[in-house]
């Protein structure tokens, strides 16, 4: 494993963010049962580009976050690629809770941003099932993480992530756990990368990344 | 239902596909869409017209209401959590909230590079918005009226033919002042519009 650039503990019920560039694998591990991270992310230095969940969804044909699924923008740039995980299913329907706005308005403020800045969000560590009734009715899943699971993902541009570890909006138990950040440099991906391999869209997302700068 | 005759409309419009509309739906005004041909995708965002940060939110919406799909009783809600707009009536049955909207890069990462320069309703969302200061930043994820976004217990999610017919309608009670924006789907890559993307019906009832 290469060098640990950044290690920080997120304290439960707190927000931070962290400027990631490109080629770093970032893990979020829970520490703790119950854990949510709610993650919003932008392009690092574009005044509007971000994370465009229903976009990543459609584009991968998935209601759910997981592995290999590569998480795009608004402009149809990978983000980032979720290059593993513990879990099979991270929440990307039910947006952040208020405790959740609190915490990314006060990051987002320190990078010039604001609230027209905030967007769907994924809820790494929650899962909330959709049942195949008319409605589509949602459940929230409890003891769906616990402590040690992780998530990666390998940033695909330089990337701005803003975490909230508040607990997901959905969760009974509204009680906070803290979630580590760490950042190292990633495993250069291959022509068999799994993200790349996953799906025509996921590839054709991989490769608009790489035409940002002409 | 005599109450909204369309001869006393206040808003009364119809909307080519791949065009656009922006217009003010004043609190207690009842505001409808009418899918004139069938399986009509009509990308929608409102927003509190007293404050455009205050915007619709789709997935504080489906949280809020604890199901994915909008129908009638559906409370519309803000970044904030204000109640914008409740659907009152609907003829088609559900609606989705979702699938976002088509862009042309978005269609570059679905369909392929010869999609790059086609319409899409990202665009017509901006070229609409401007005069209100709705700008990128400003875009929140839509709802799709009329449009057909099965999901699954087991995390599955795709685009399928509508459940639309031609005349179906829907329609919502403004709950404040609001500004509706519009983007009638000019998608011809997917199942979304039929493959043959029409015009829509937006009518207005609310004292002139």
């Amino acid at each position: 494993m290469s060098d640990v650039l950044v290690s920080h503990e997120i304290p439960a019920g707190a927000a931070w963010s962290v400027l990631v560039r490109a080629g770093r694998e970032l893990r979020l591990t829970a520490l703790g049962p119950g854990a949510n991270c709610s993650t919003l992310l932008f392009t690092a230095g574009h005044p509007v580009d971000r994370l465009n969940v229903p976009d990543t969804l459609k584009a991968q044909m998935s209601a759910t976050i997981r592995p290999p699924m590569v998480l795009m923008s608004d402009r149809g740039l990978a983000l980032c690629s979720v290059t593993g995980s513990s879990l099979p299913w991270h929440d990307a329907l039910c947006g952040h809770s208020a405790d959740a706005r609190r915490g990314l308005l006060s990051e987002l403020r320190k990078h010039g941003r604001d609230v027209a800045d905030i967007h769907g969000c994924v809820n790494f560590f929650a899962k909330v099932a959709t049942s195949d009734d008319a409605a589509g009715t949602l459940a929230y899943q409890a003891n769906h993480a616990a402590a040690d699971d992780w998530v990666t993902l390998r940033t695909e541009i330089d990337v701005l992530a803003v975490l909230s570890t508040a607990p997901h909006p959905l969760d009974p138990r509204q009680e906070a756990q803290p979630v580590r950040a760490e950042v190292w440099a990633a495993e250069p991906a291959g022509p068999d990368d799994p993200s790349r391999t996953f799906r025509a869209e996921s590839e054709r997302a991989l490769l608009l990344s790489k035409e940002v700068f002409a | 239902m005599t109450e909204f005759d369309p001869a006393t409309a206040a808003l009364d419009t119809v909307v080519d596909a791949g065009e656009g509309f922006l217009g003010p739906i004043p609190a207690g005004g009842t505001f409808r869409i009418v899918d004139l041909h069938g399986n009509q995708a009509v990308d929608t965002l409102f927003y509190d017209a007293a404050d455009v940060d205050n915007r619709y939110s789709a997935f504080d919406t489906v949280r809020e209401q604890g199901a994915v799909y909008l129908t009638t009783g559906s409370r519309l809600l803000s970044t904030r959590l204000d109640v914008l707009a409740t659907i009152t009536d609907d003829t088609c049955g559900r609606h989705d909230t979702l699938g976002g909207a088509c862009a042309q890069e978005s269609n570059v990462v679905r369909y392929g590079e010869h999609t790059r320069h086609q319409n899409a309703c990202r665009e017509t969302f901006l070229r609409y918005g401007a005069a209100a200061g709705i700008d990128a930043r400003r875009l929140g994820h839509n709802i799709n009226f009329f449009m057909n976004v099965p999901v699954t217990a087991a995390g599955g999610l795709t685009f399928v033919d509508g459940v639309s017919a031609p005349g179906k309608h829907v329609q919502v009670r403004a709950e404040r002042d609001l500004l509706v924006l519009i983007s009638n789907c000019p998608q011809v890559n997917n199942p979304c519009n039929g493959w043959n993307p029409t015009p829509v019906r937006l009518l207005g009832w609310w004292p002139a």
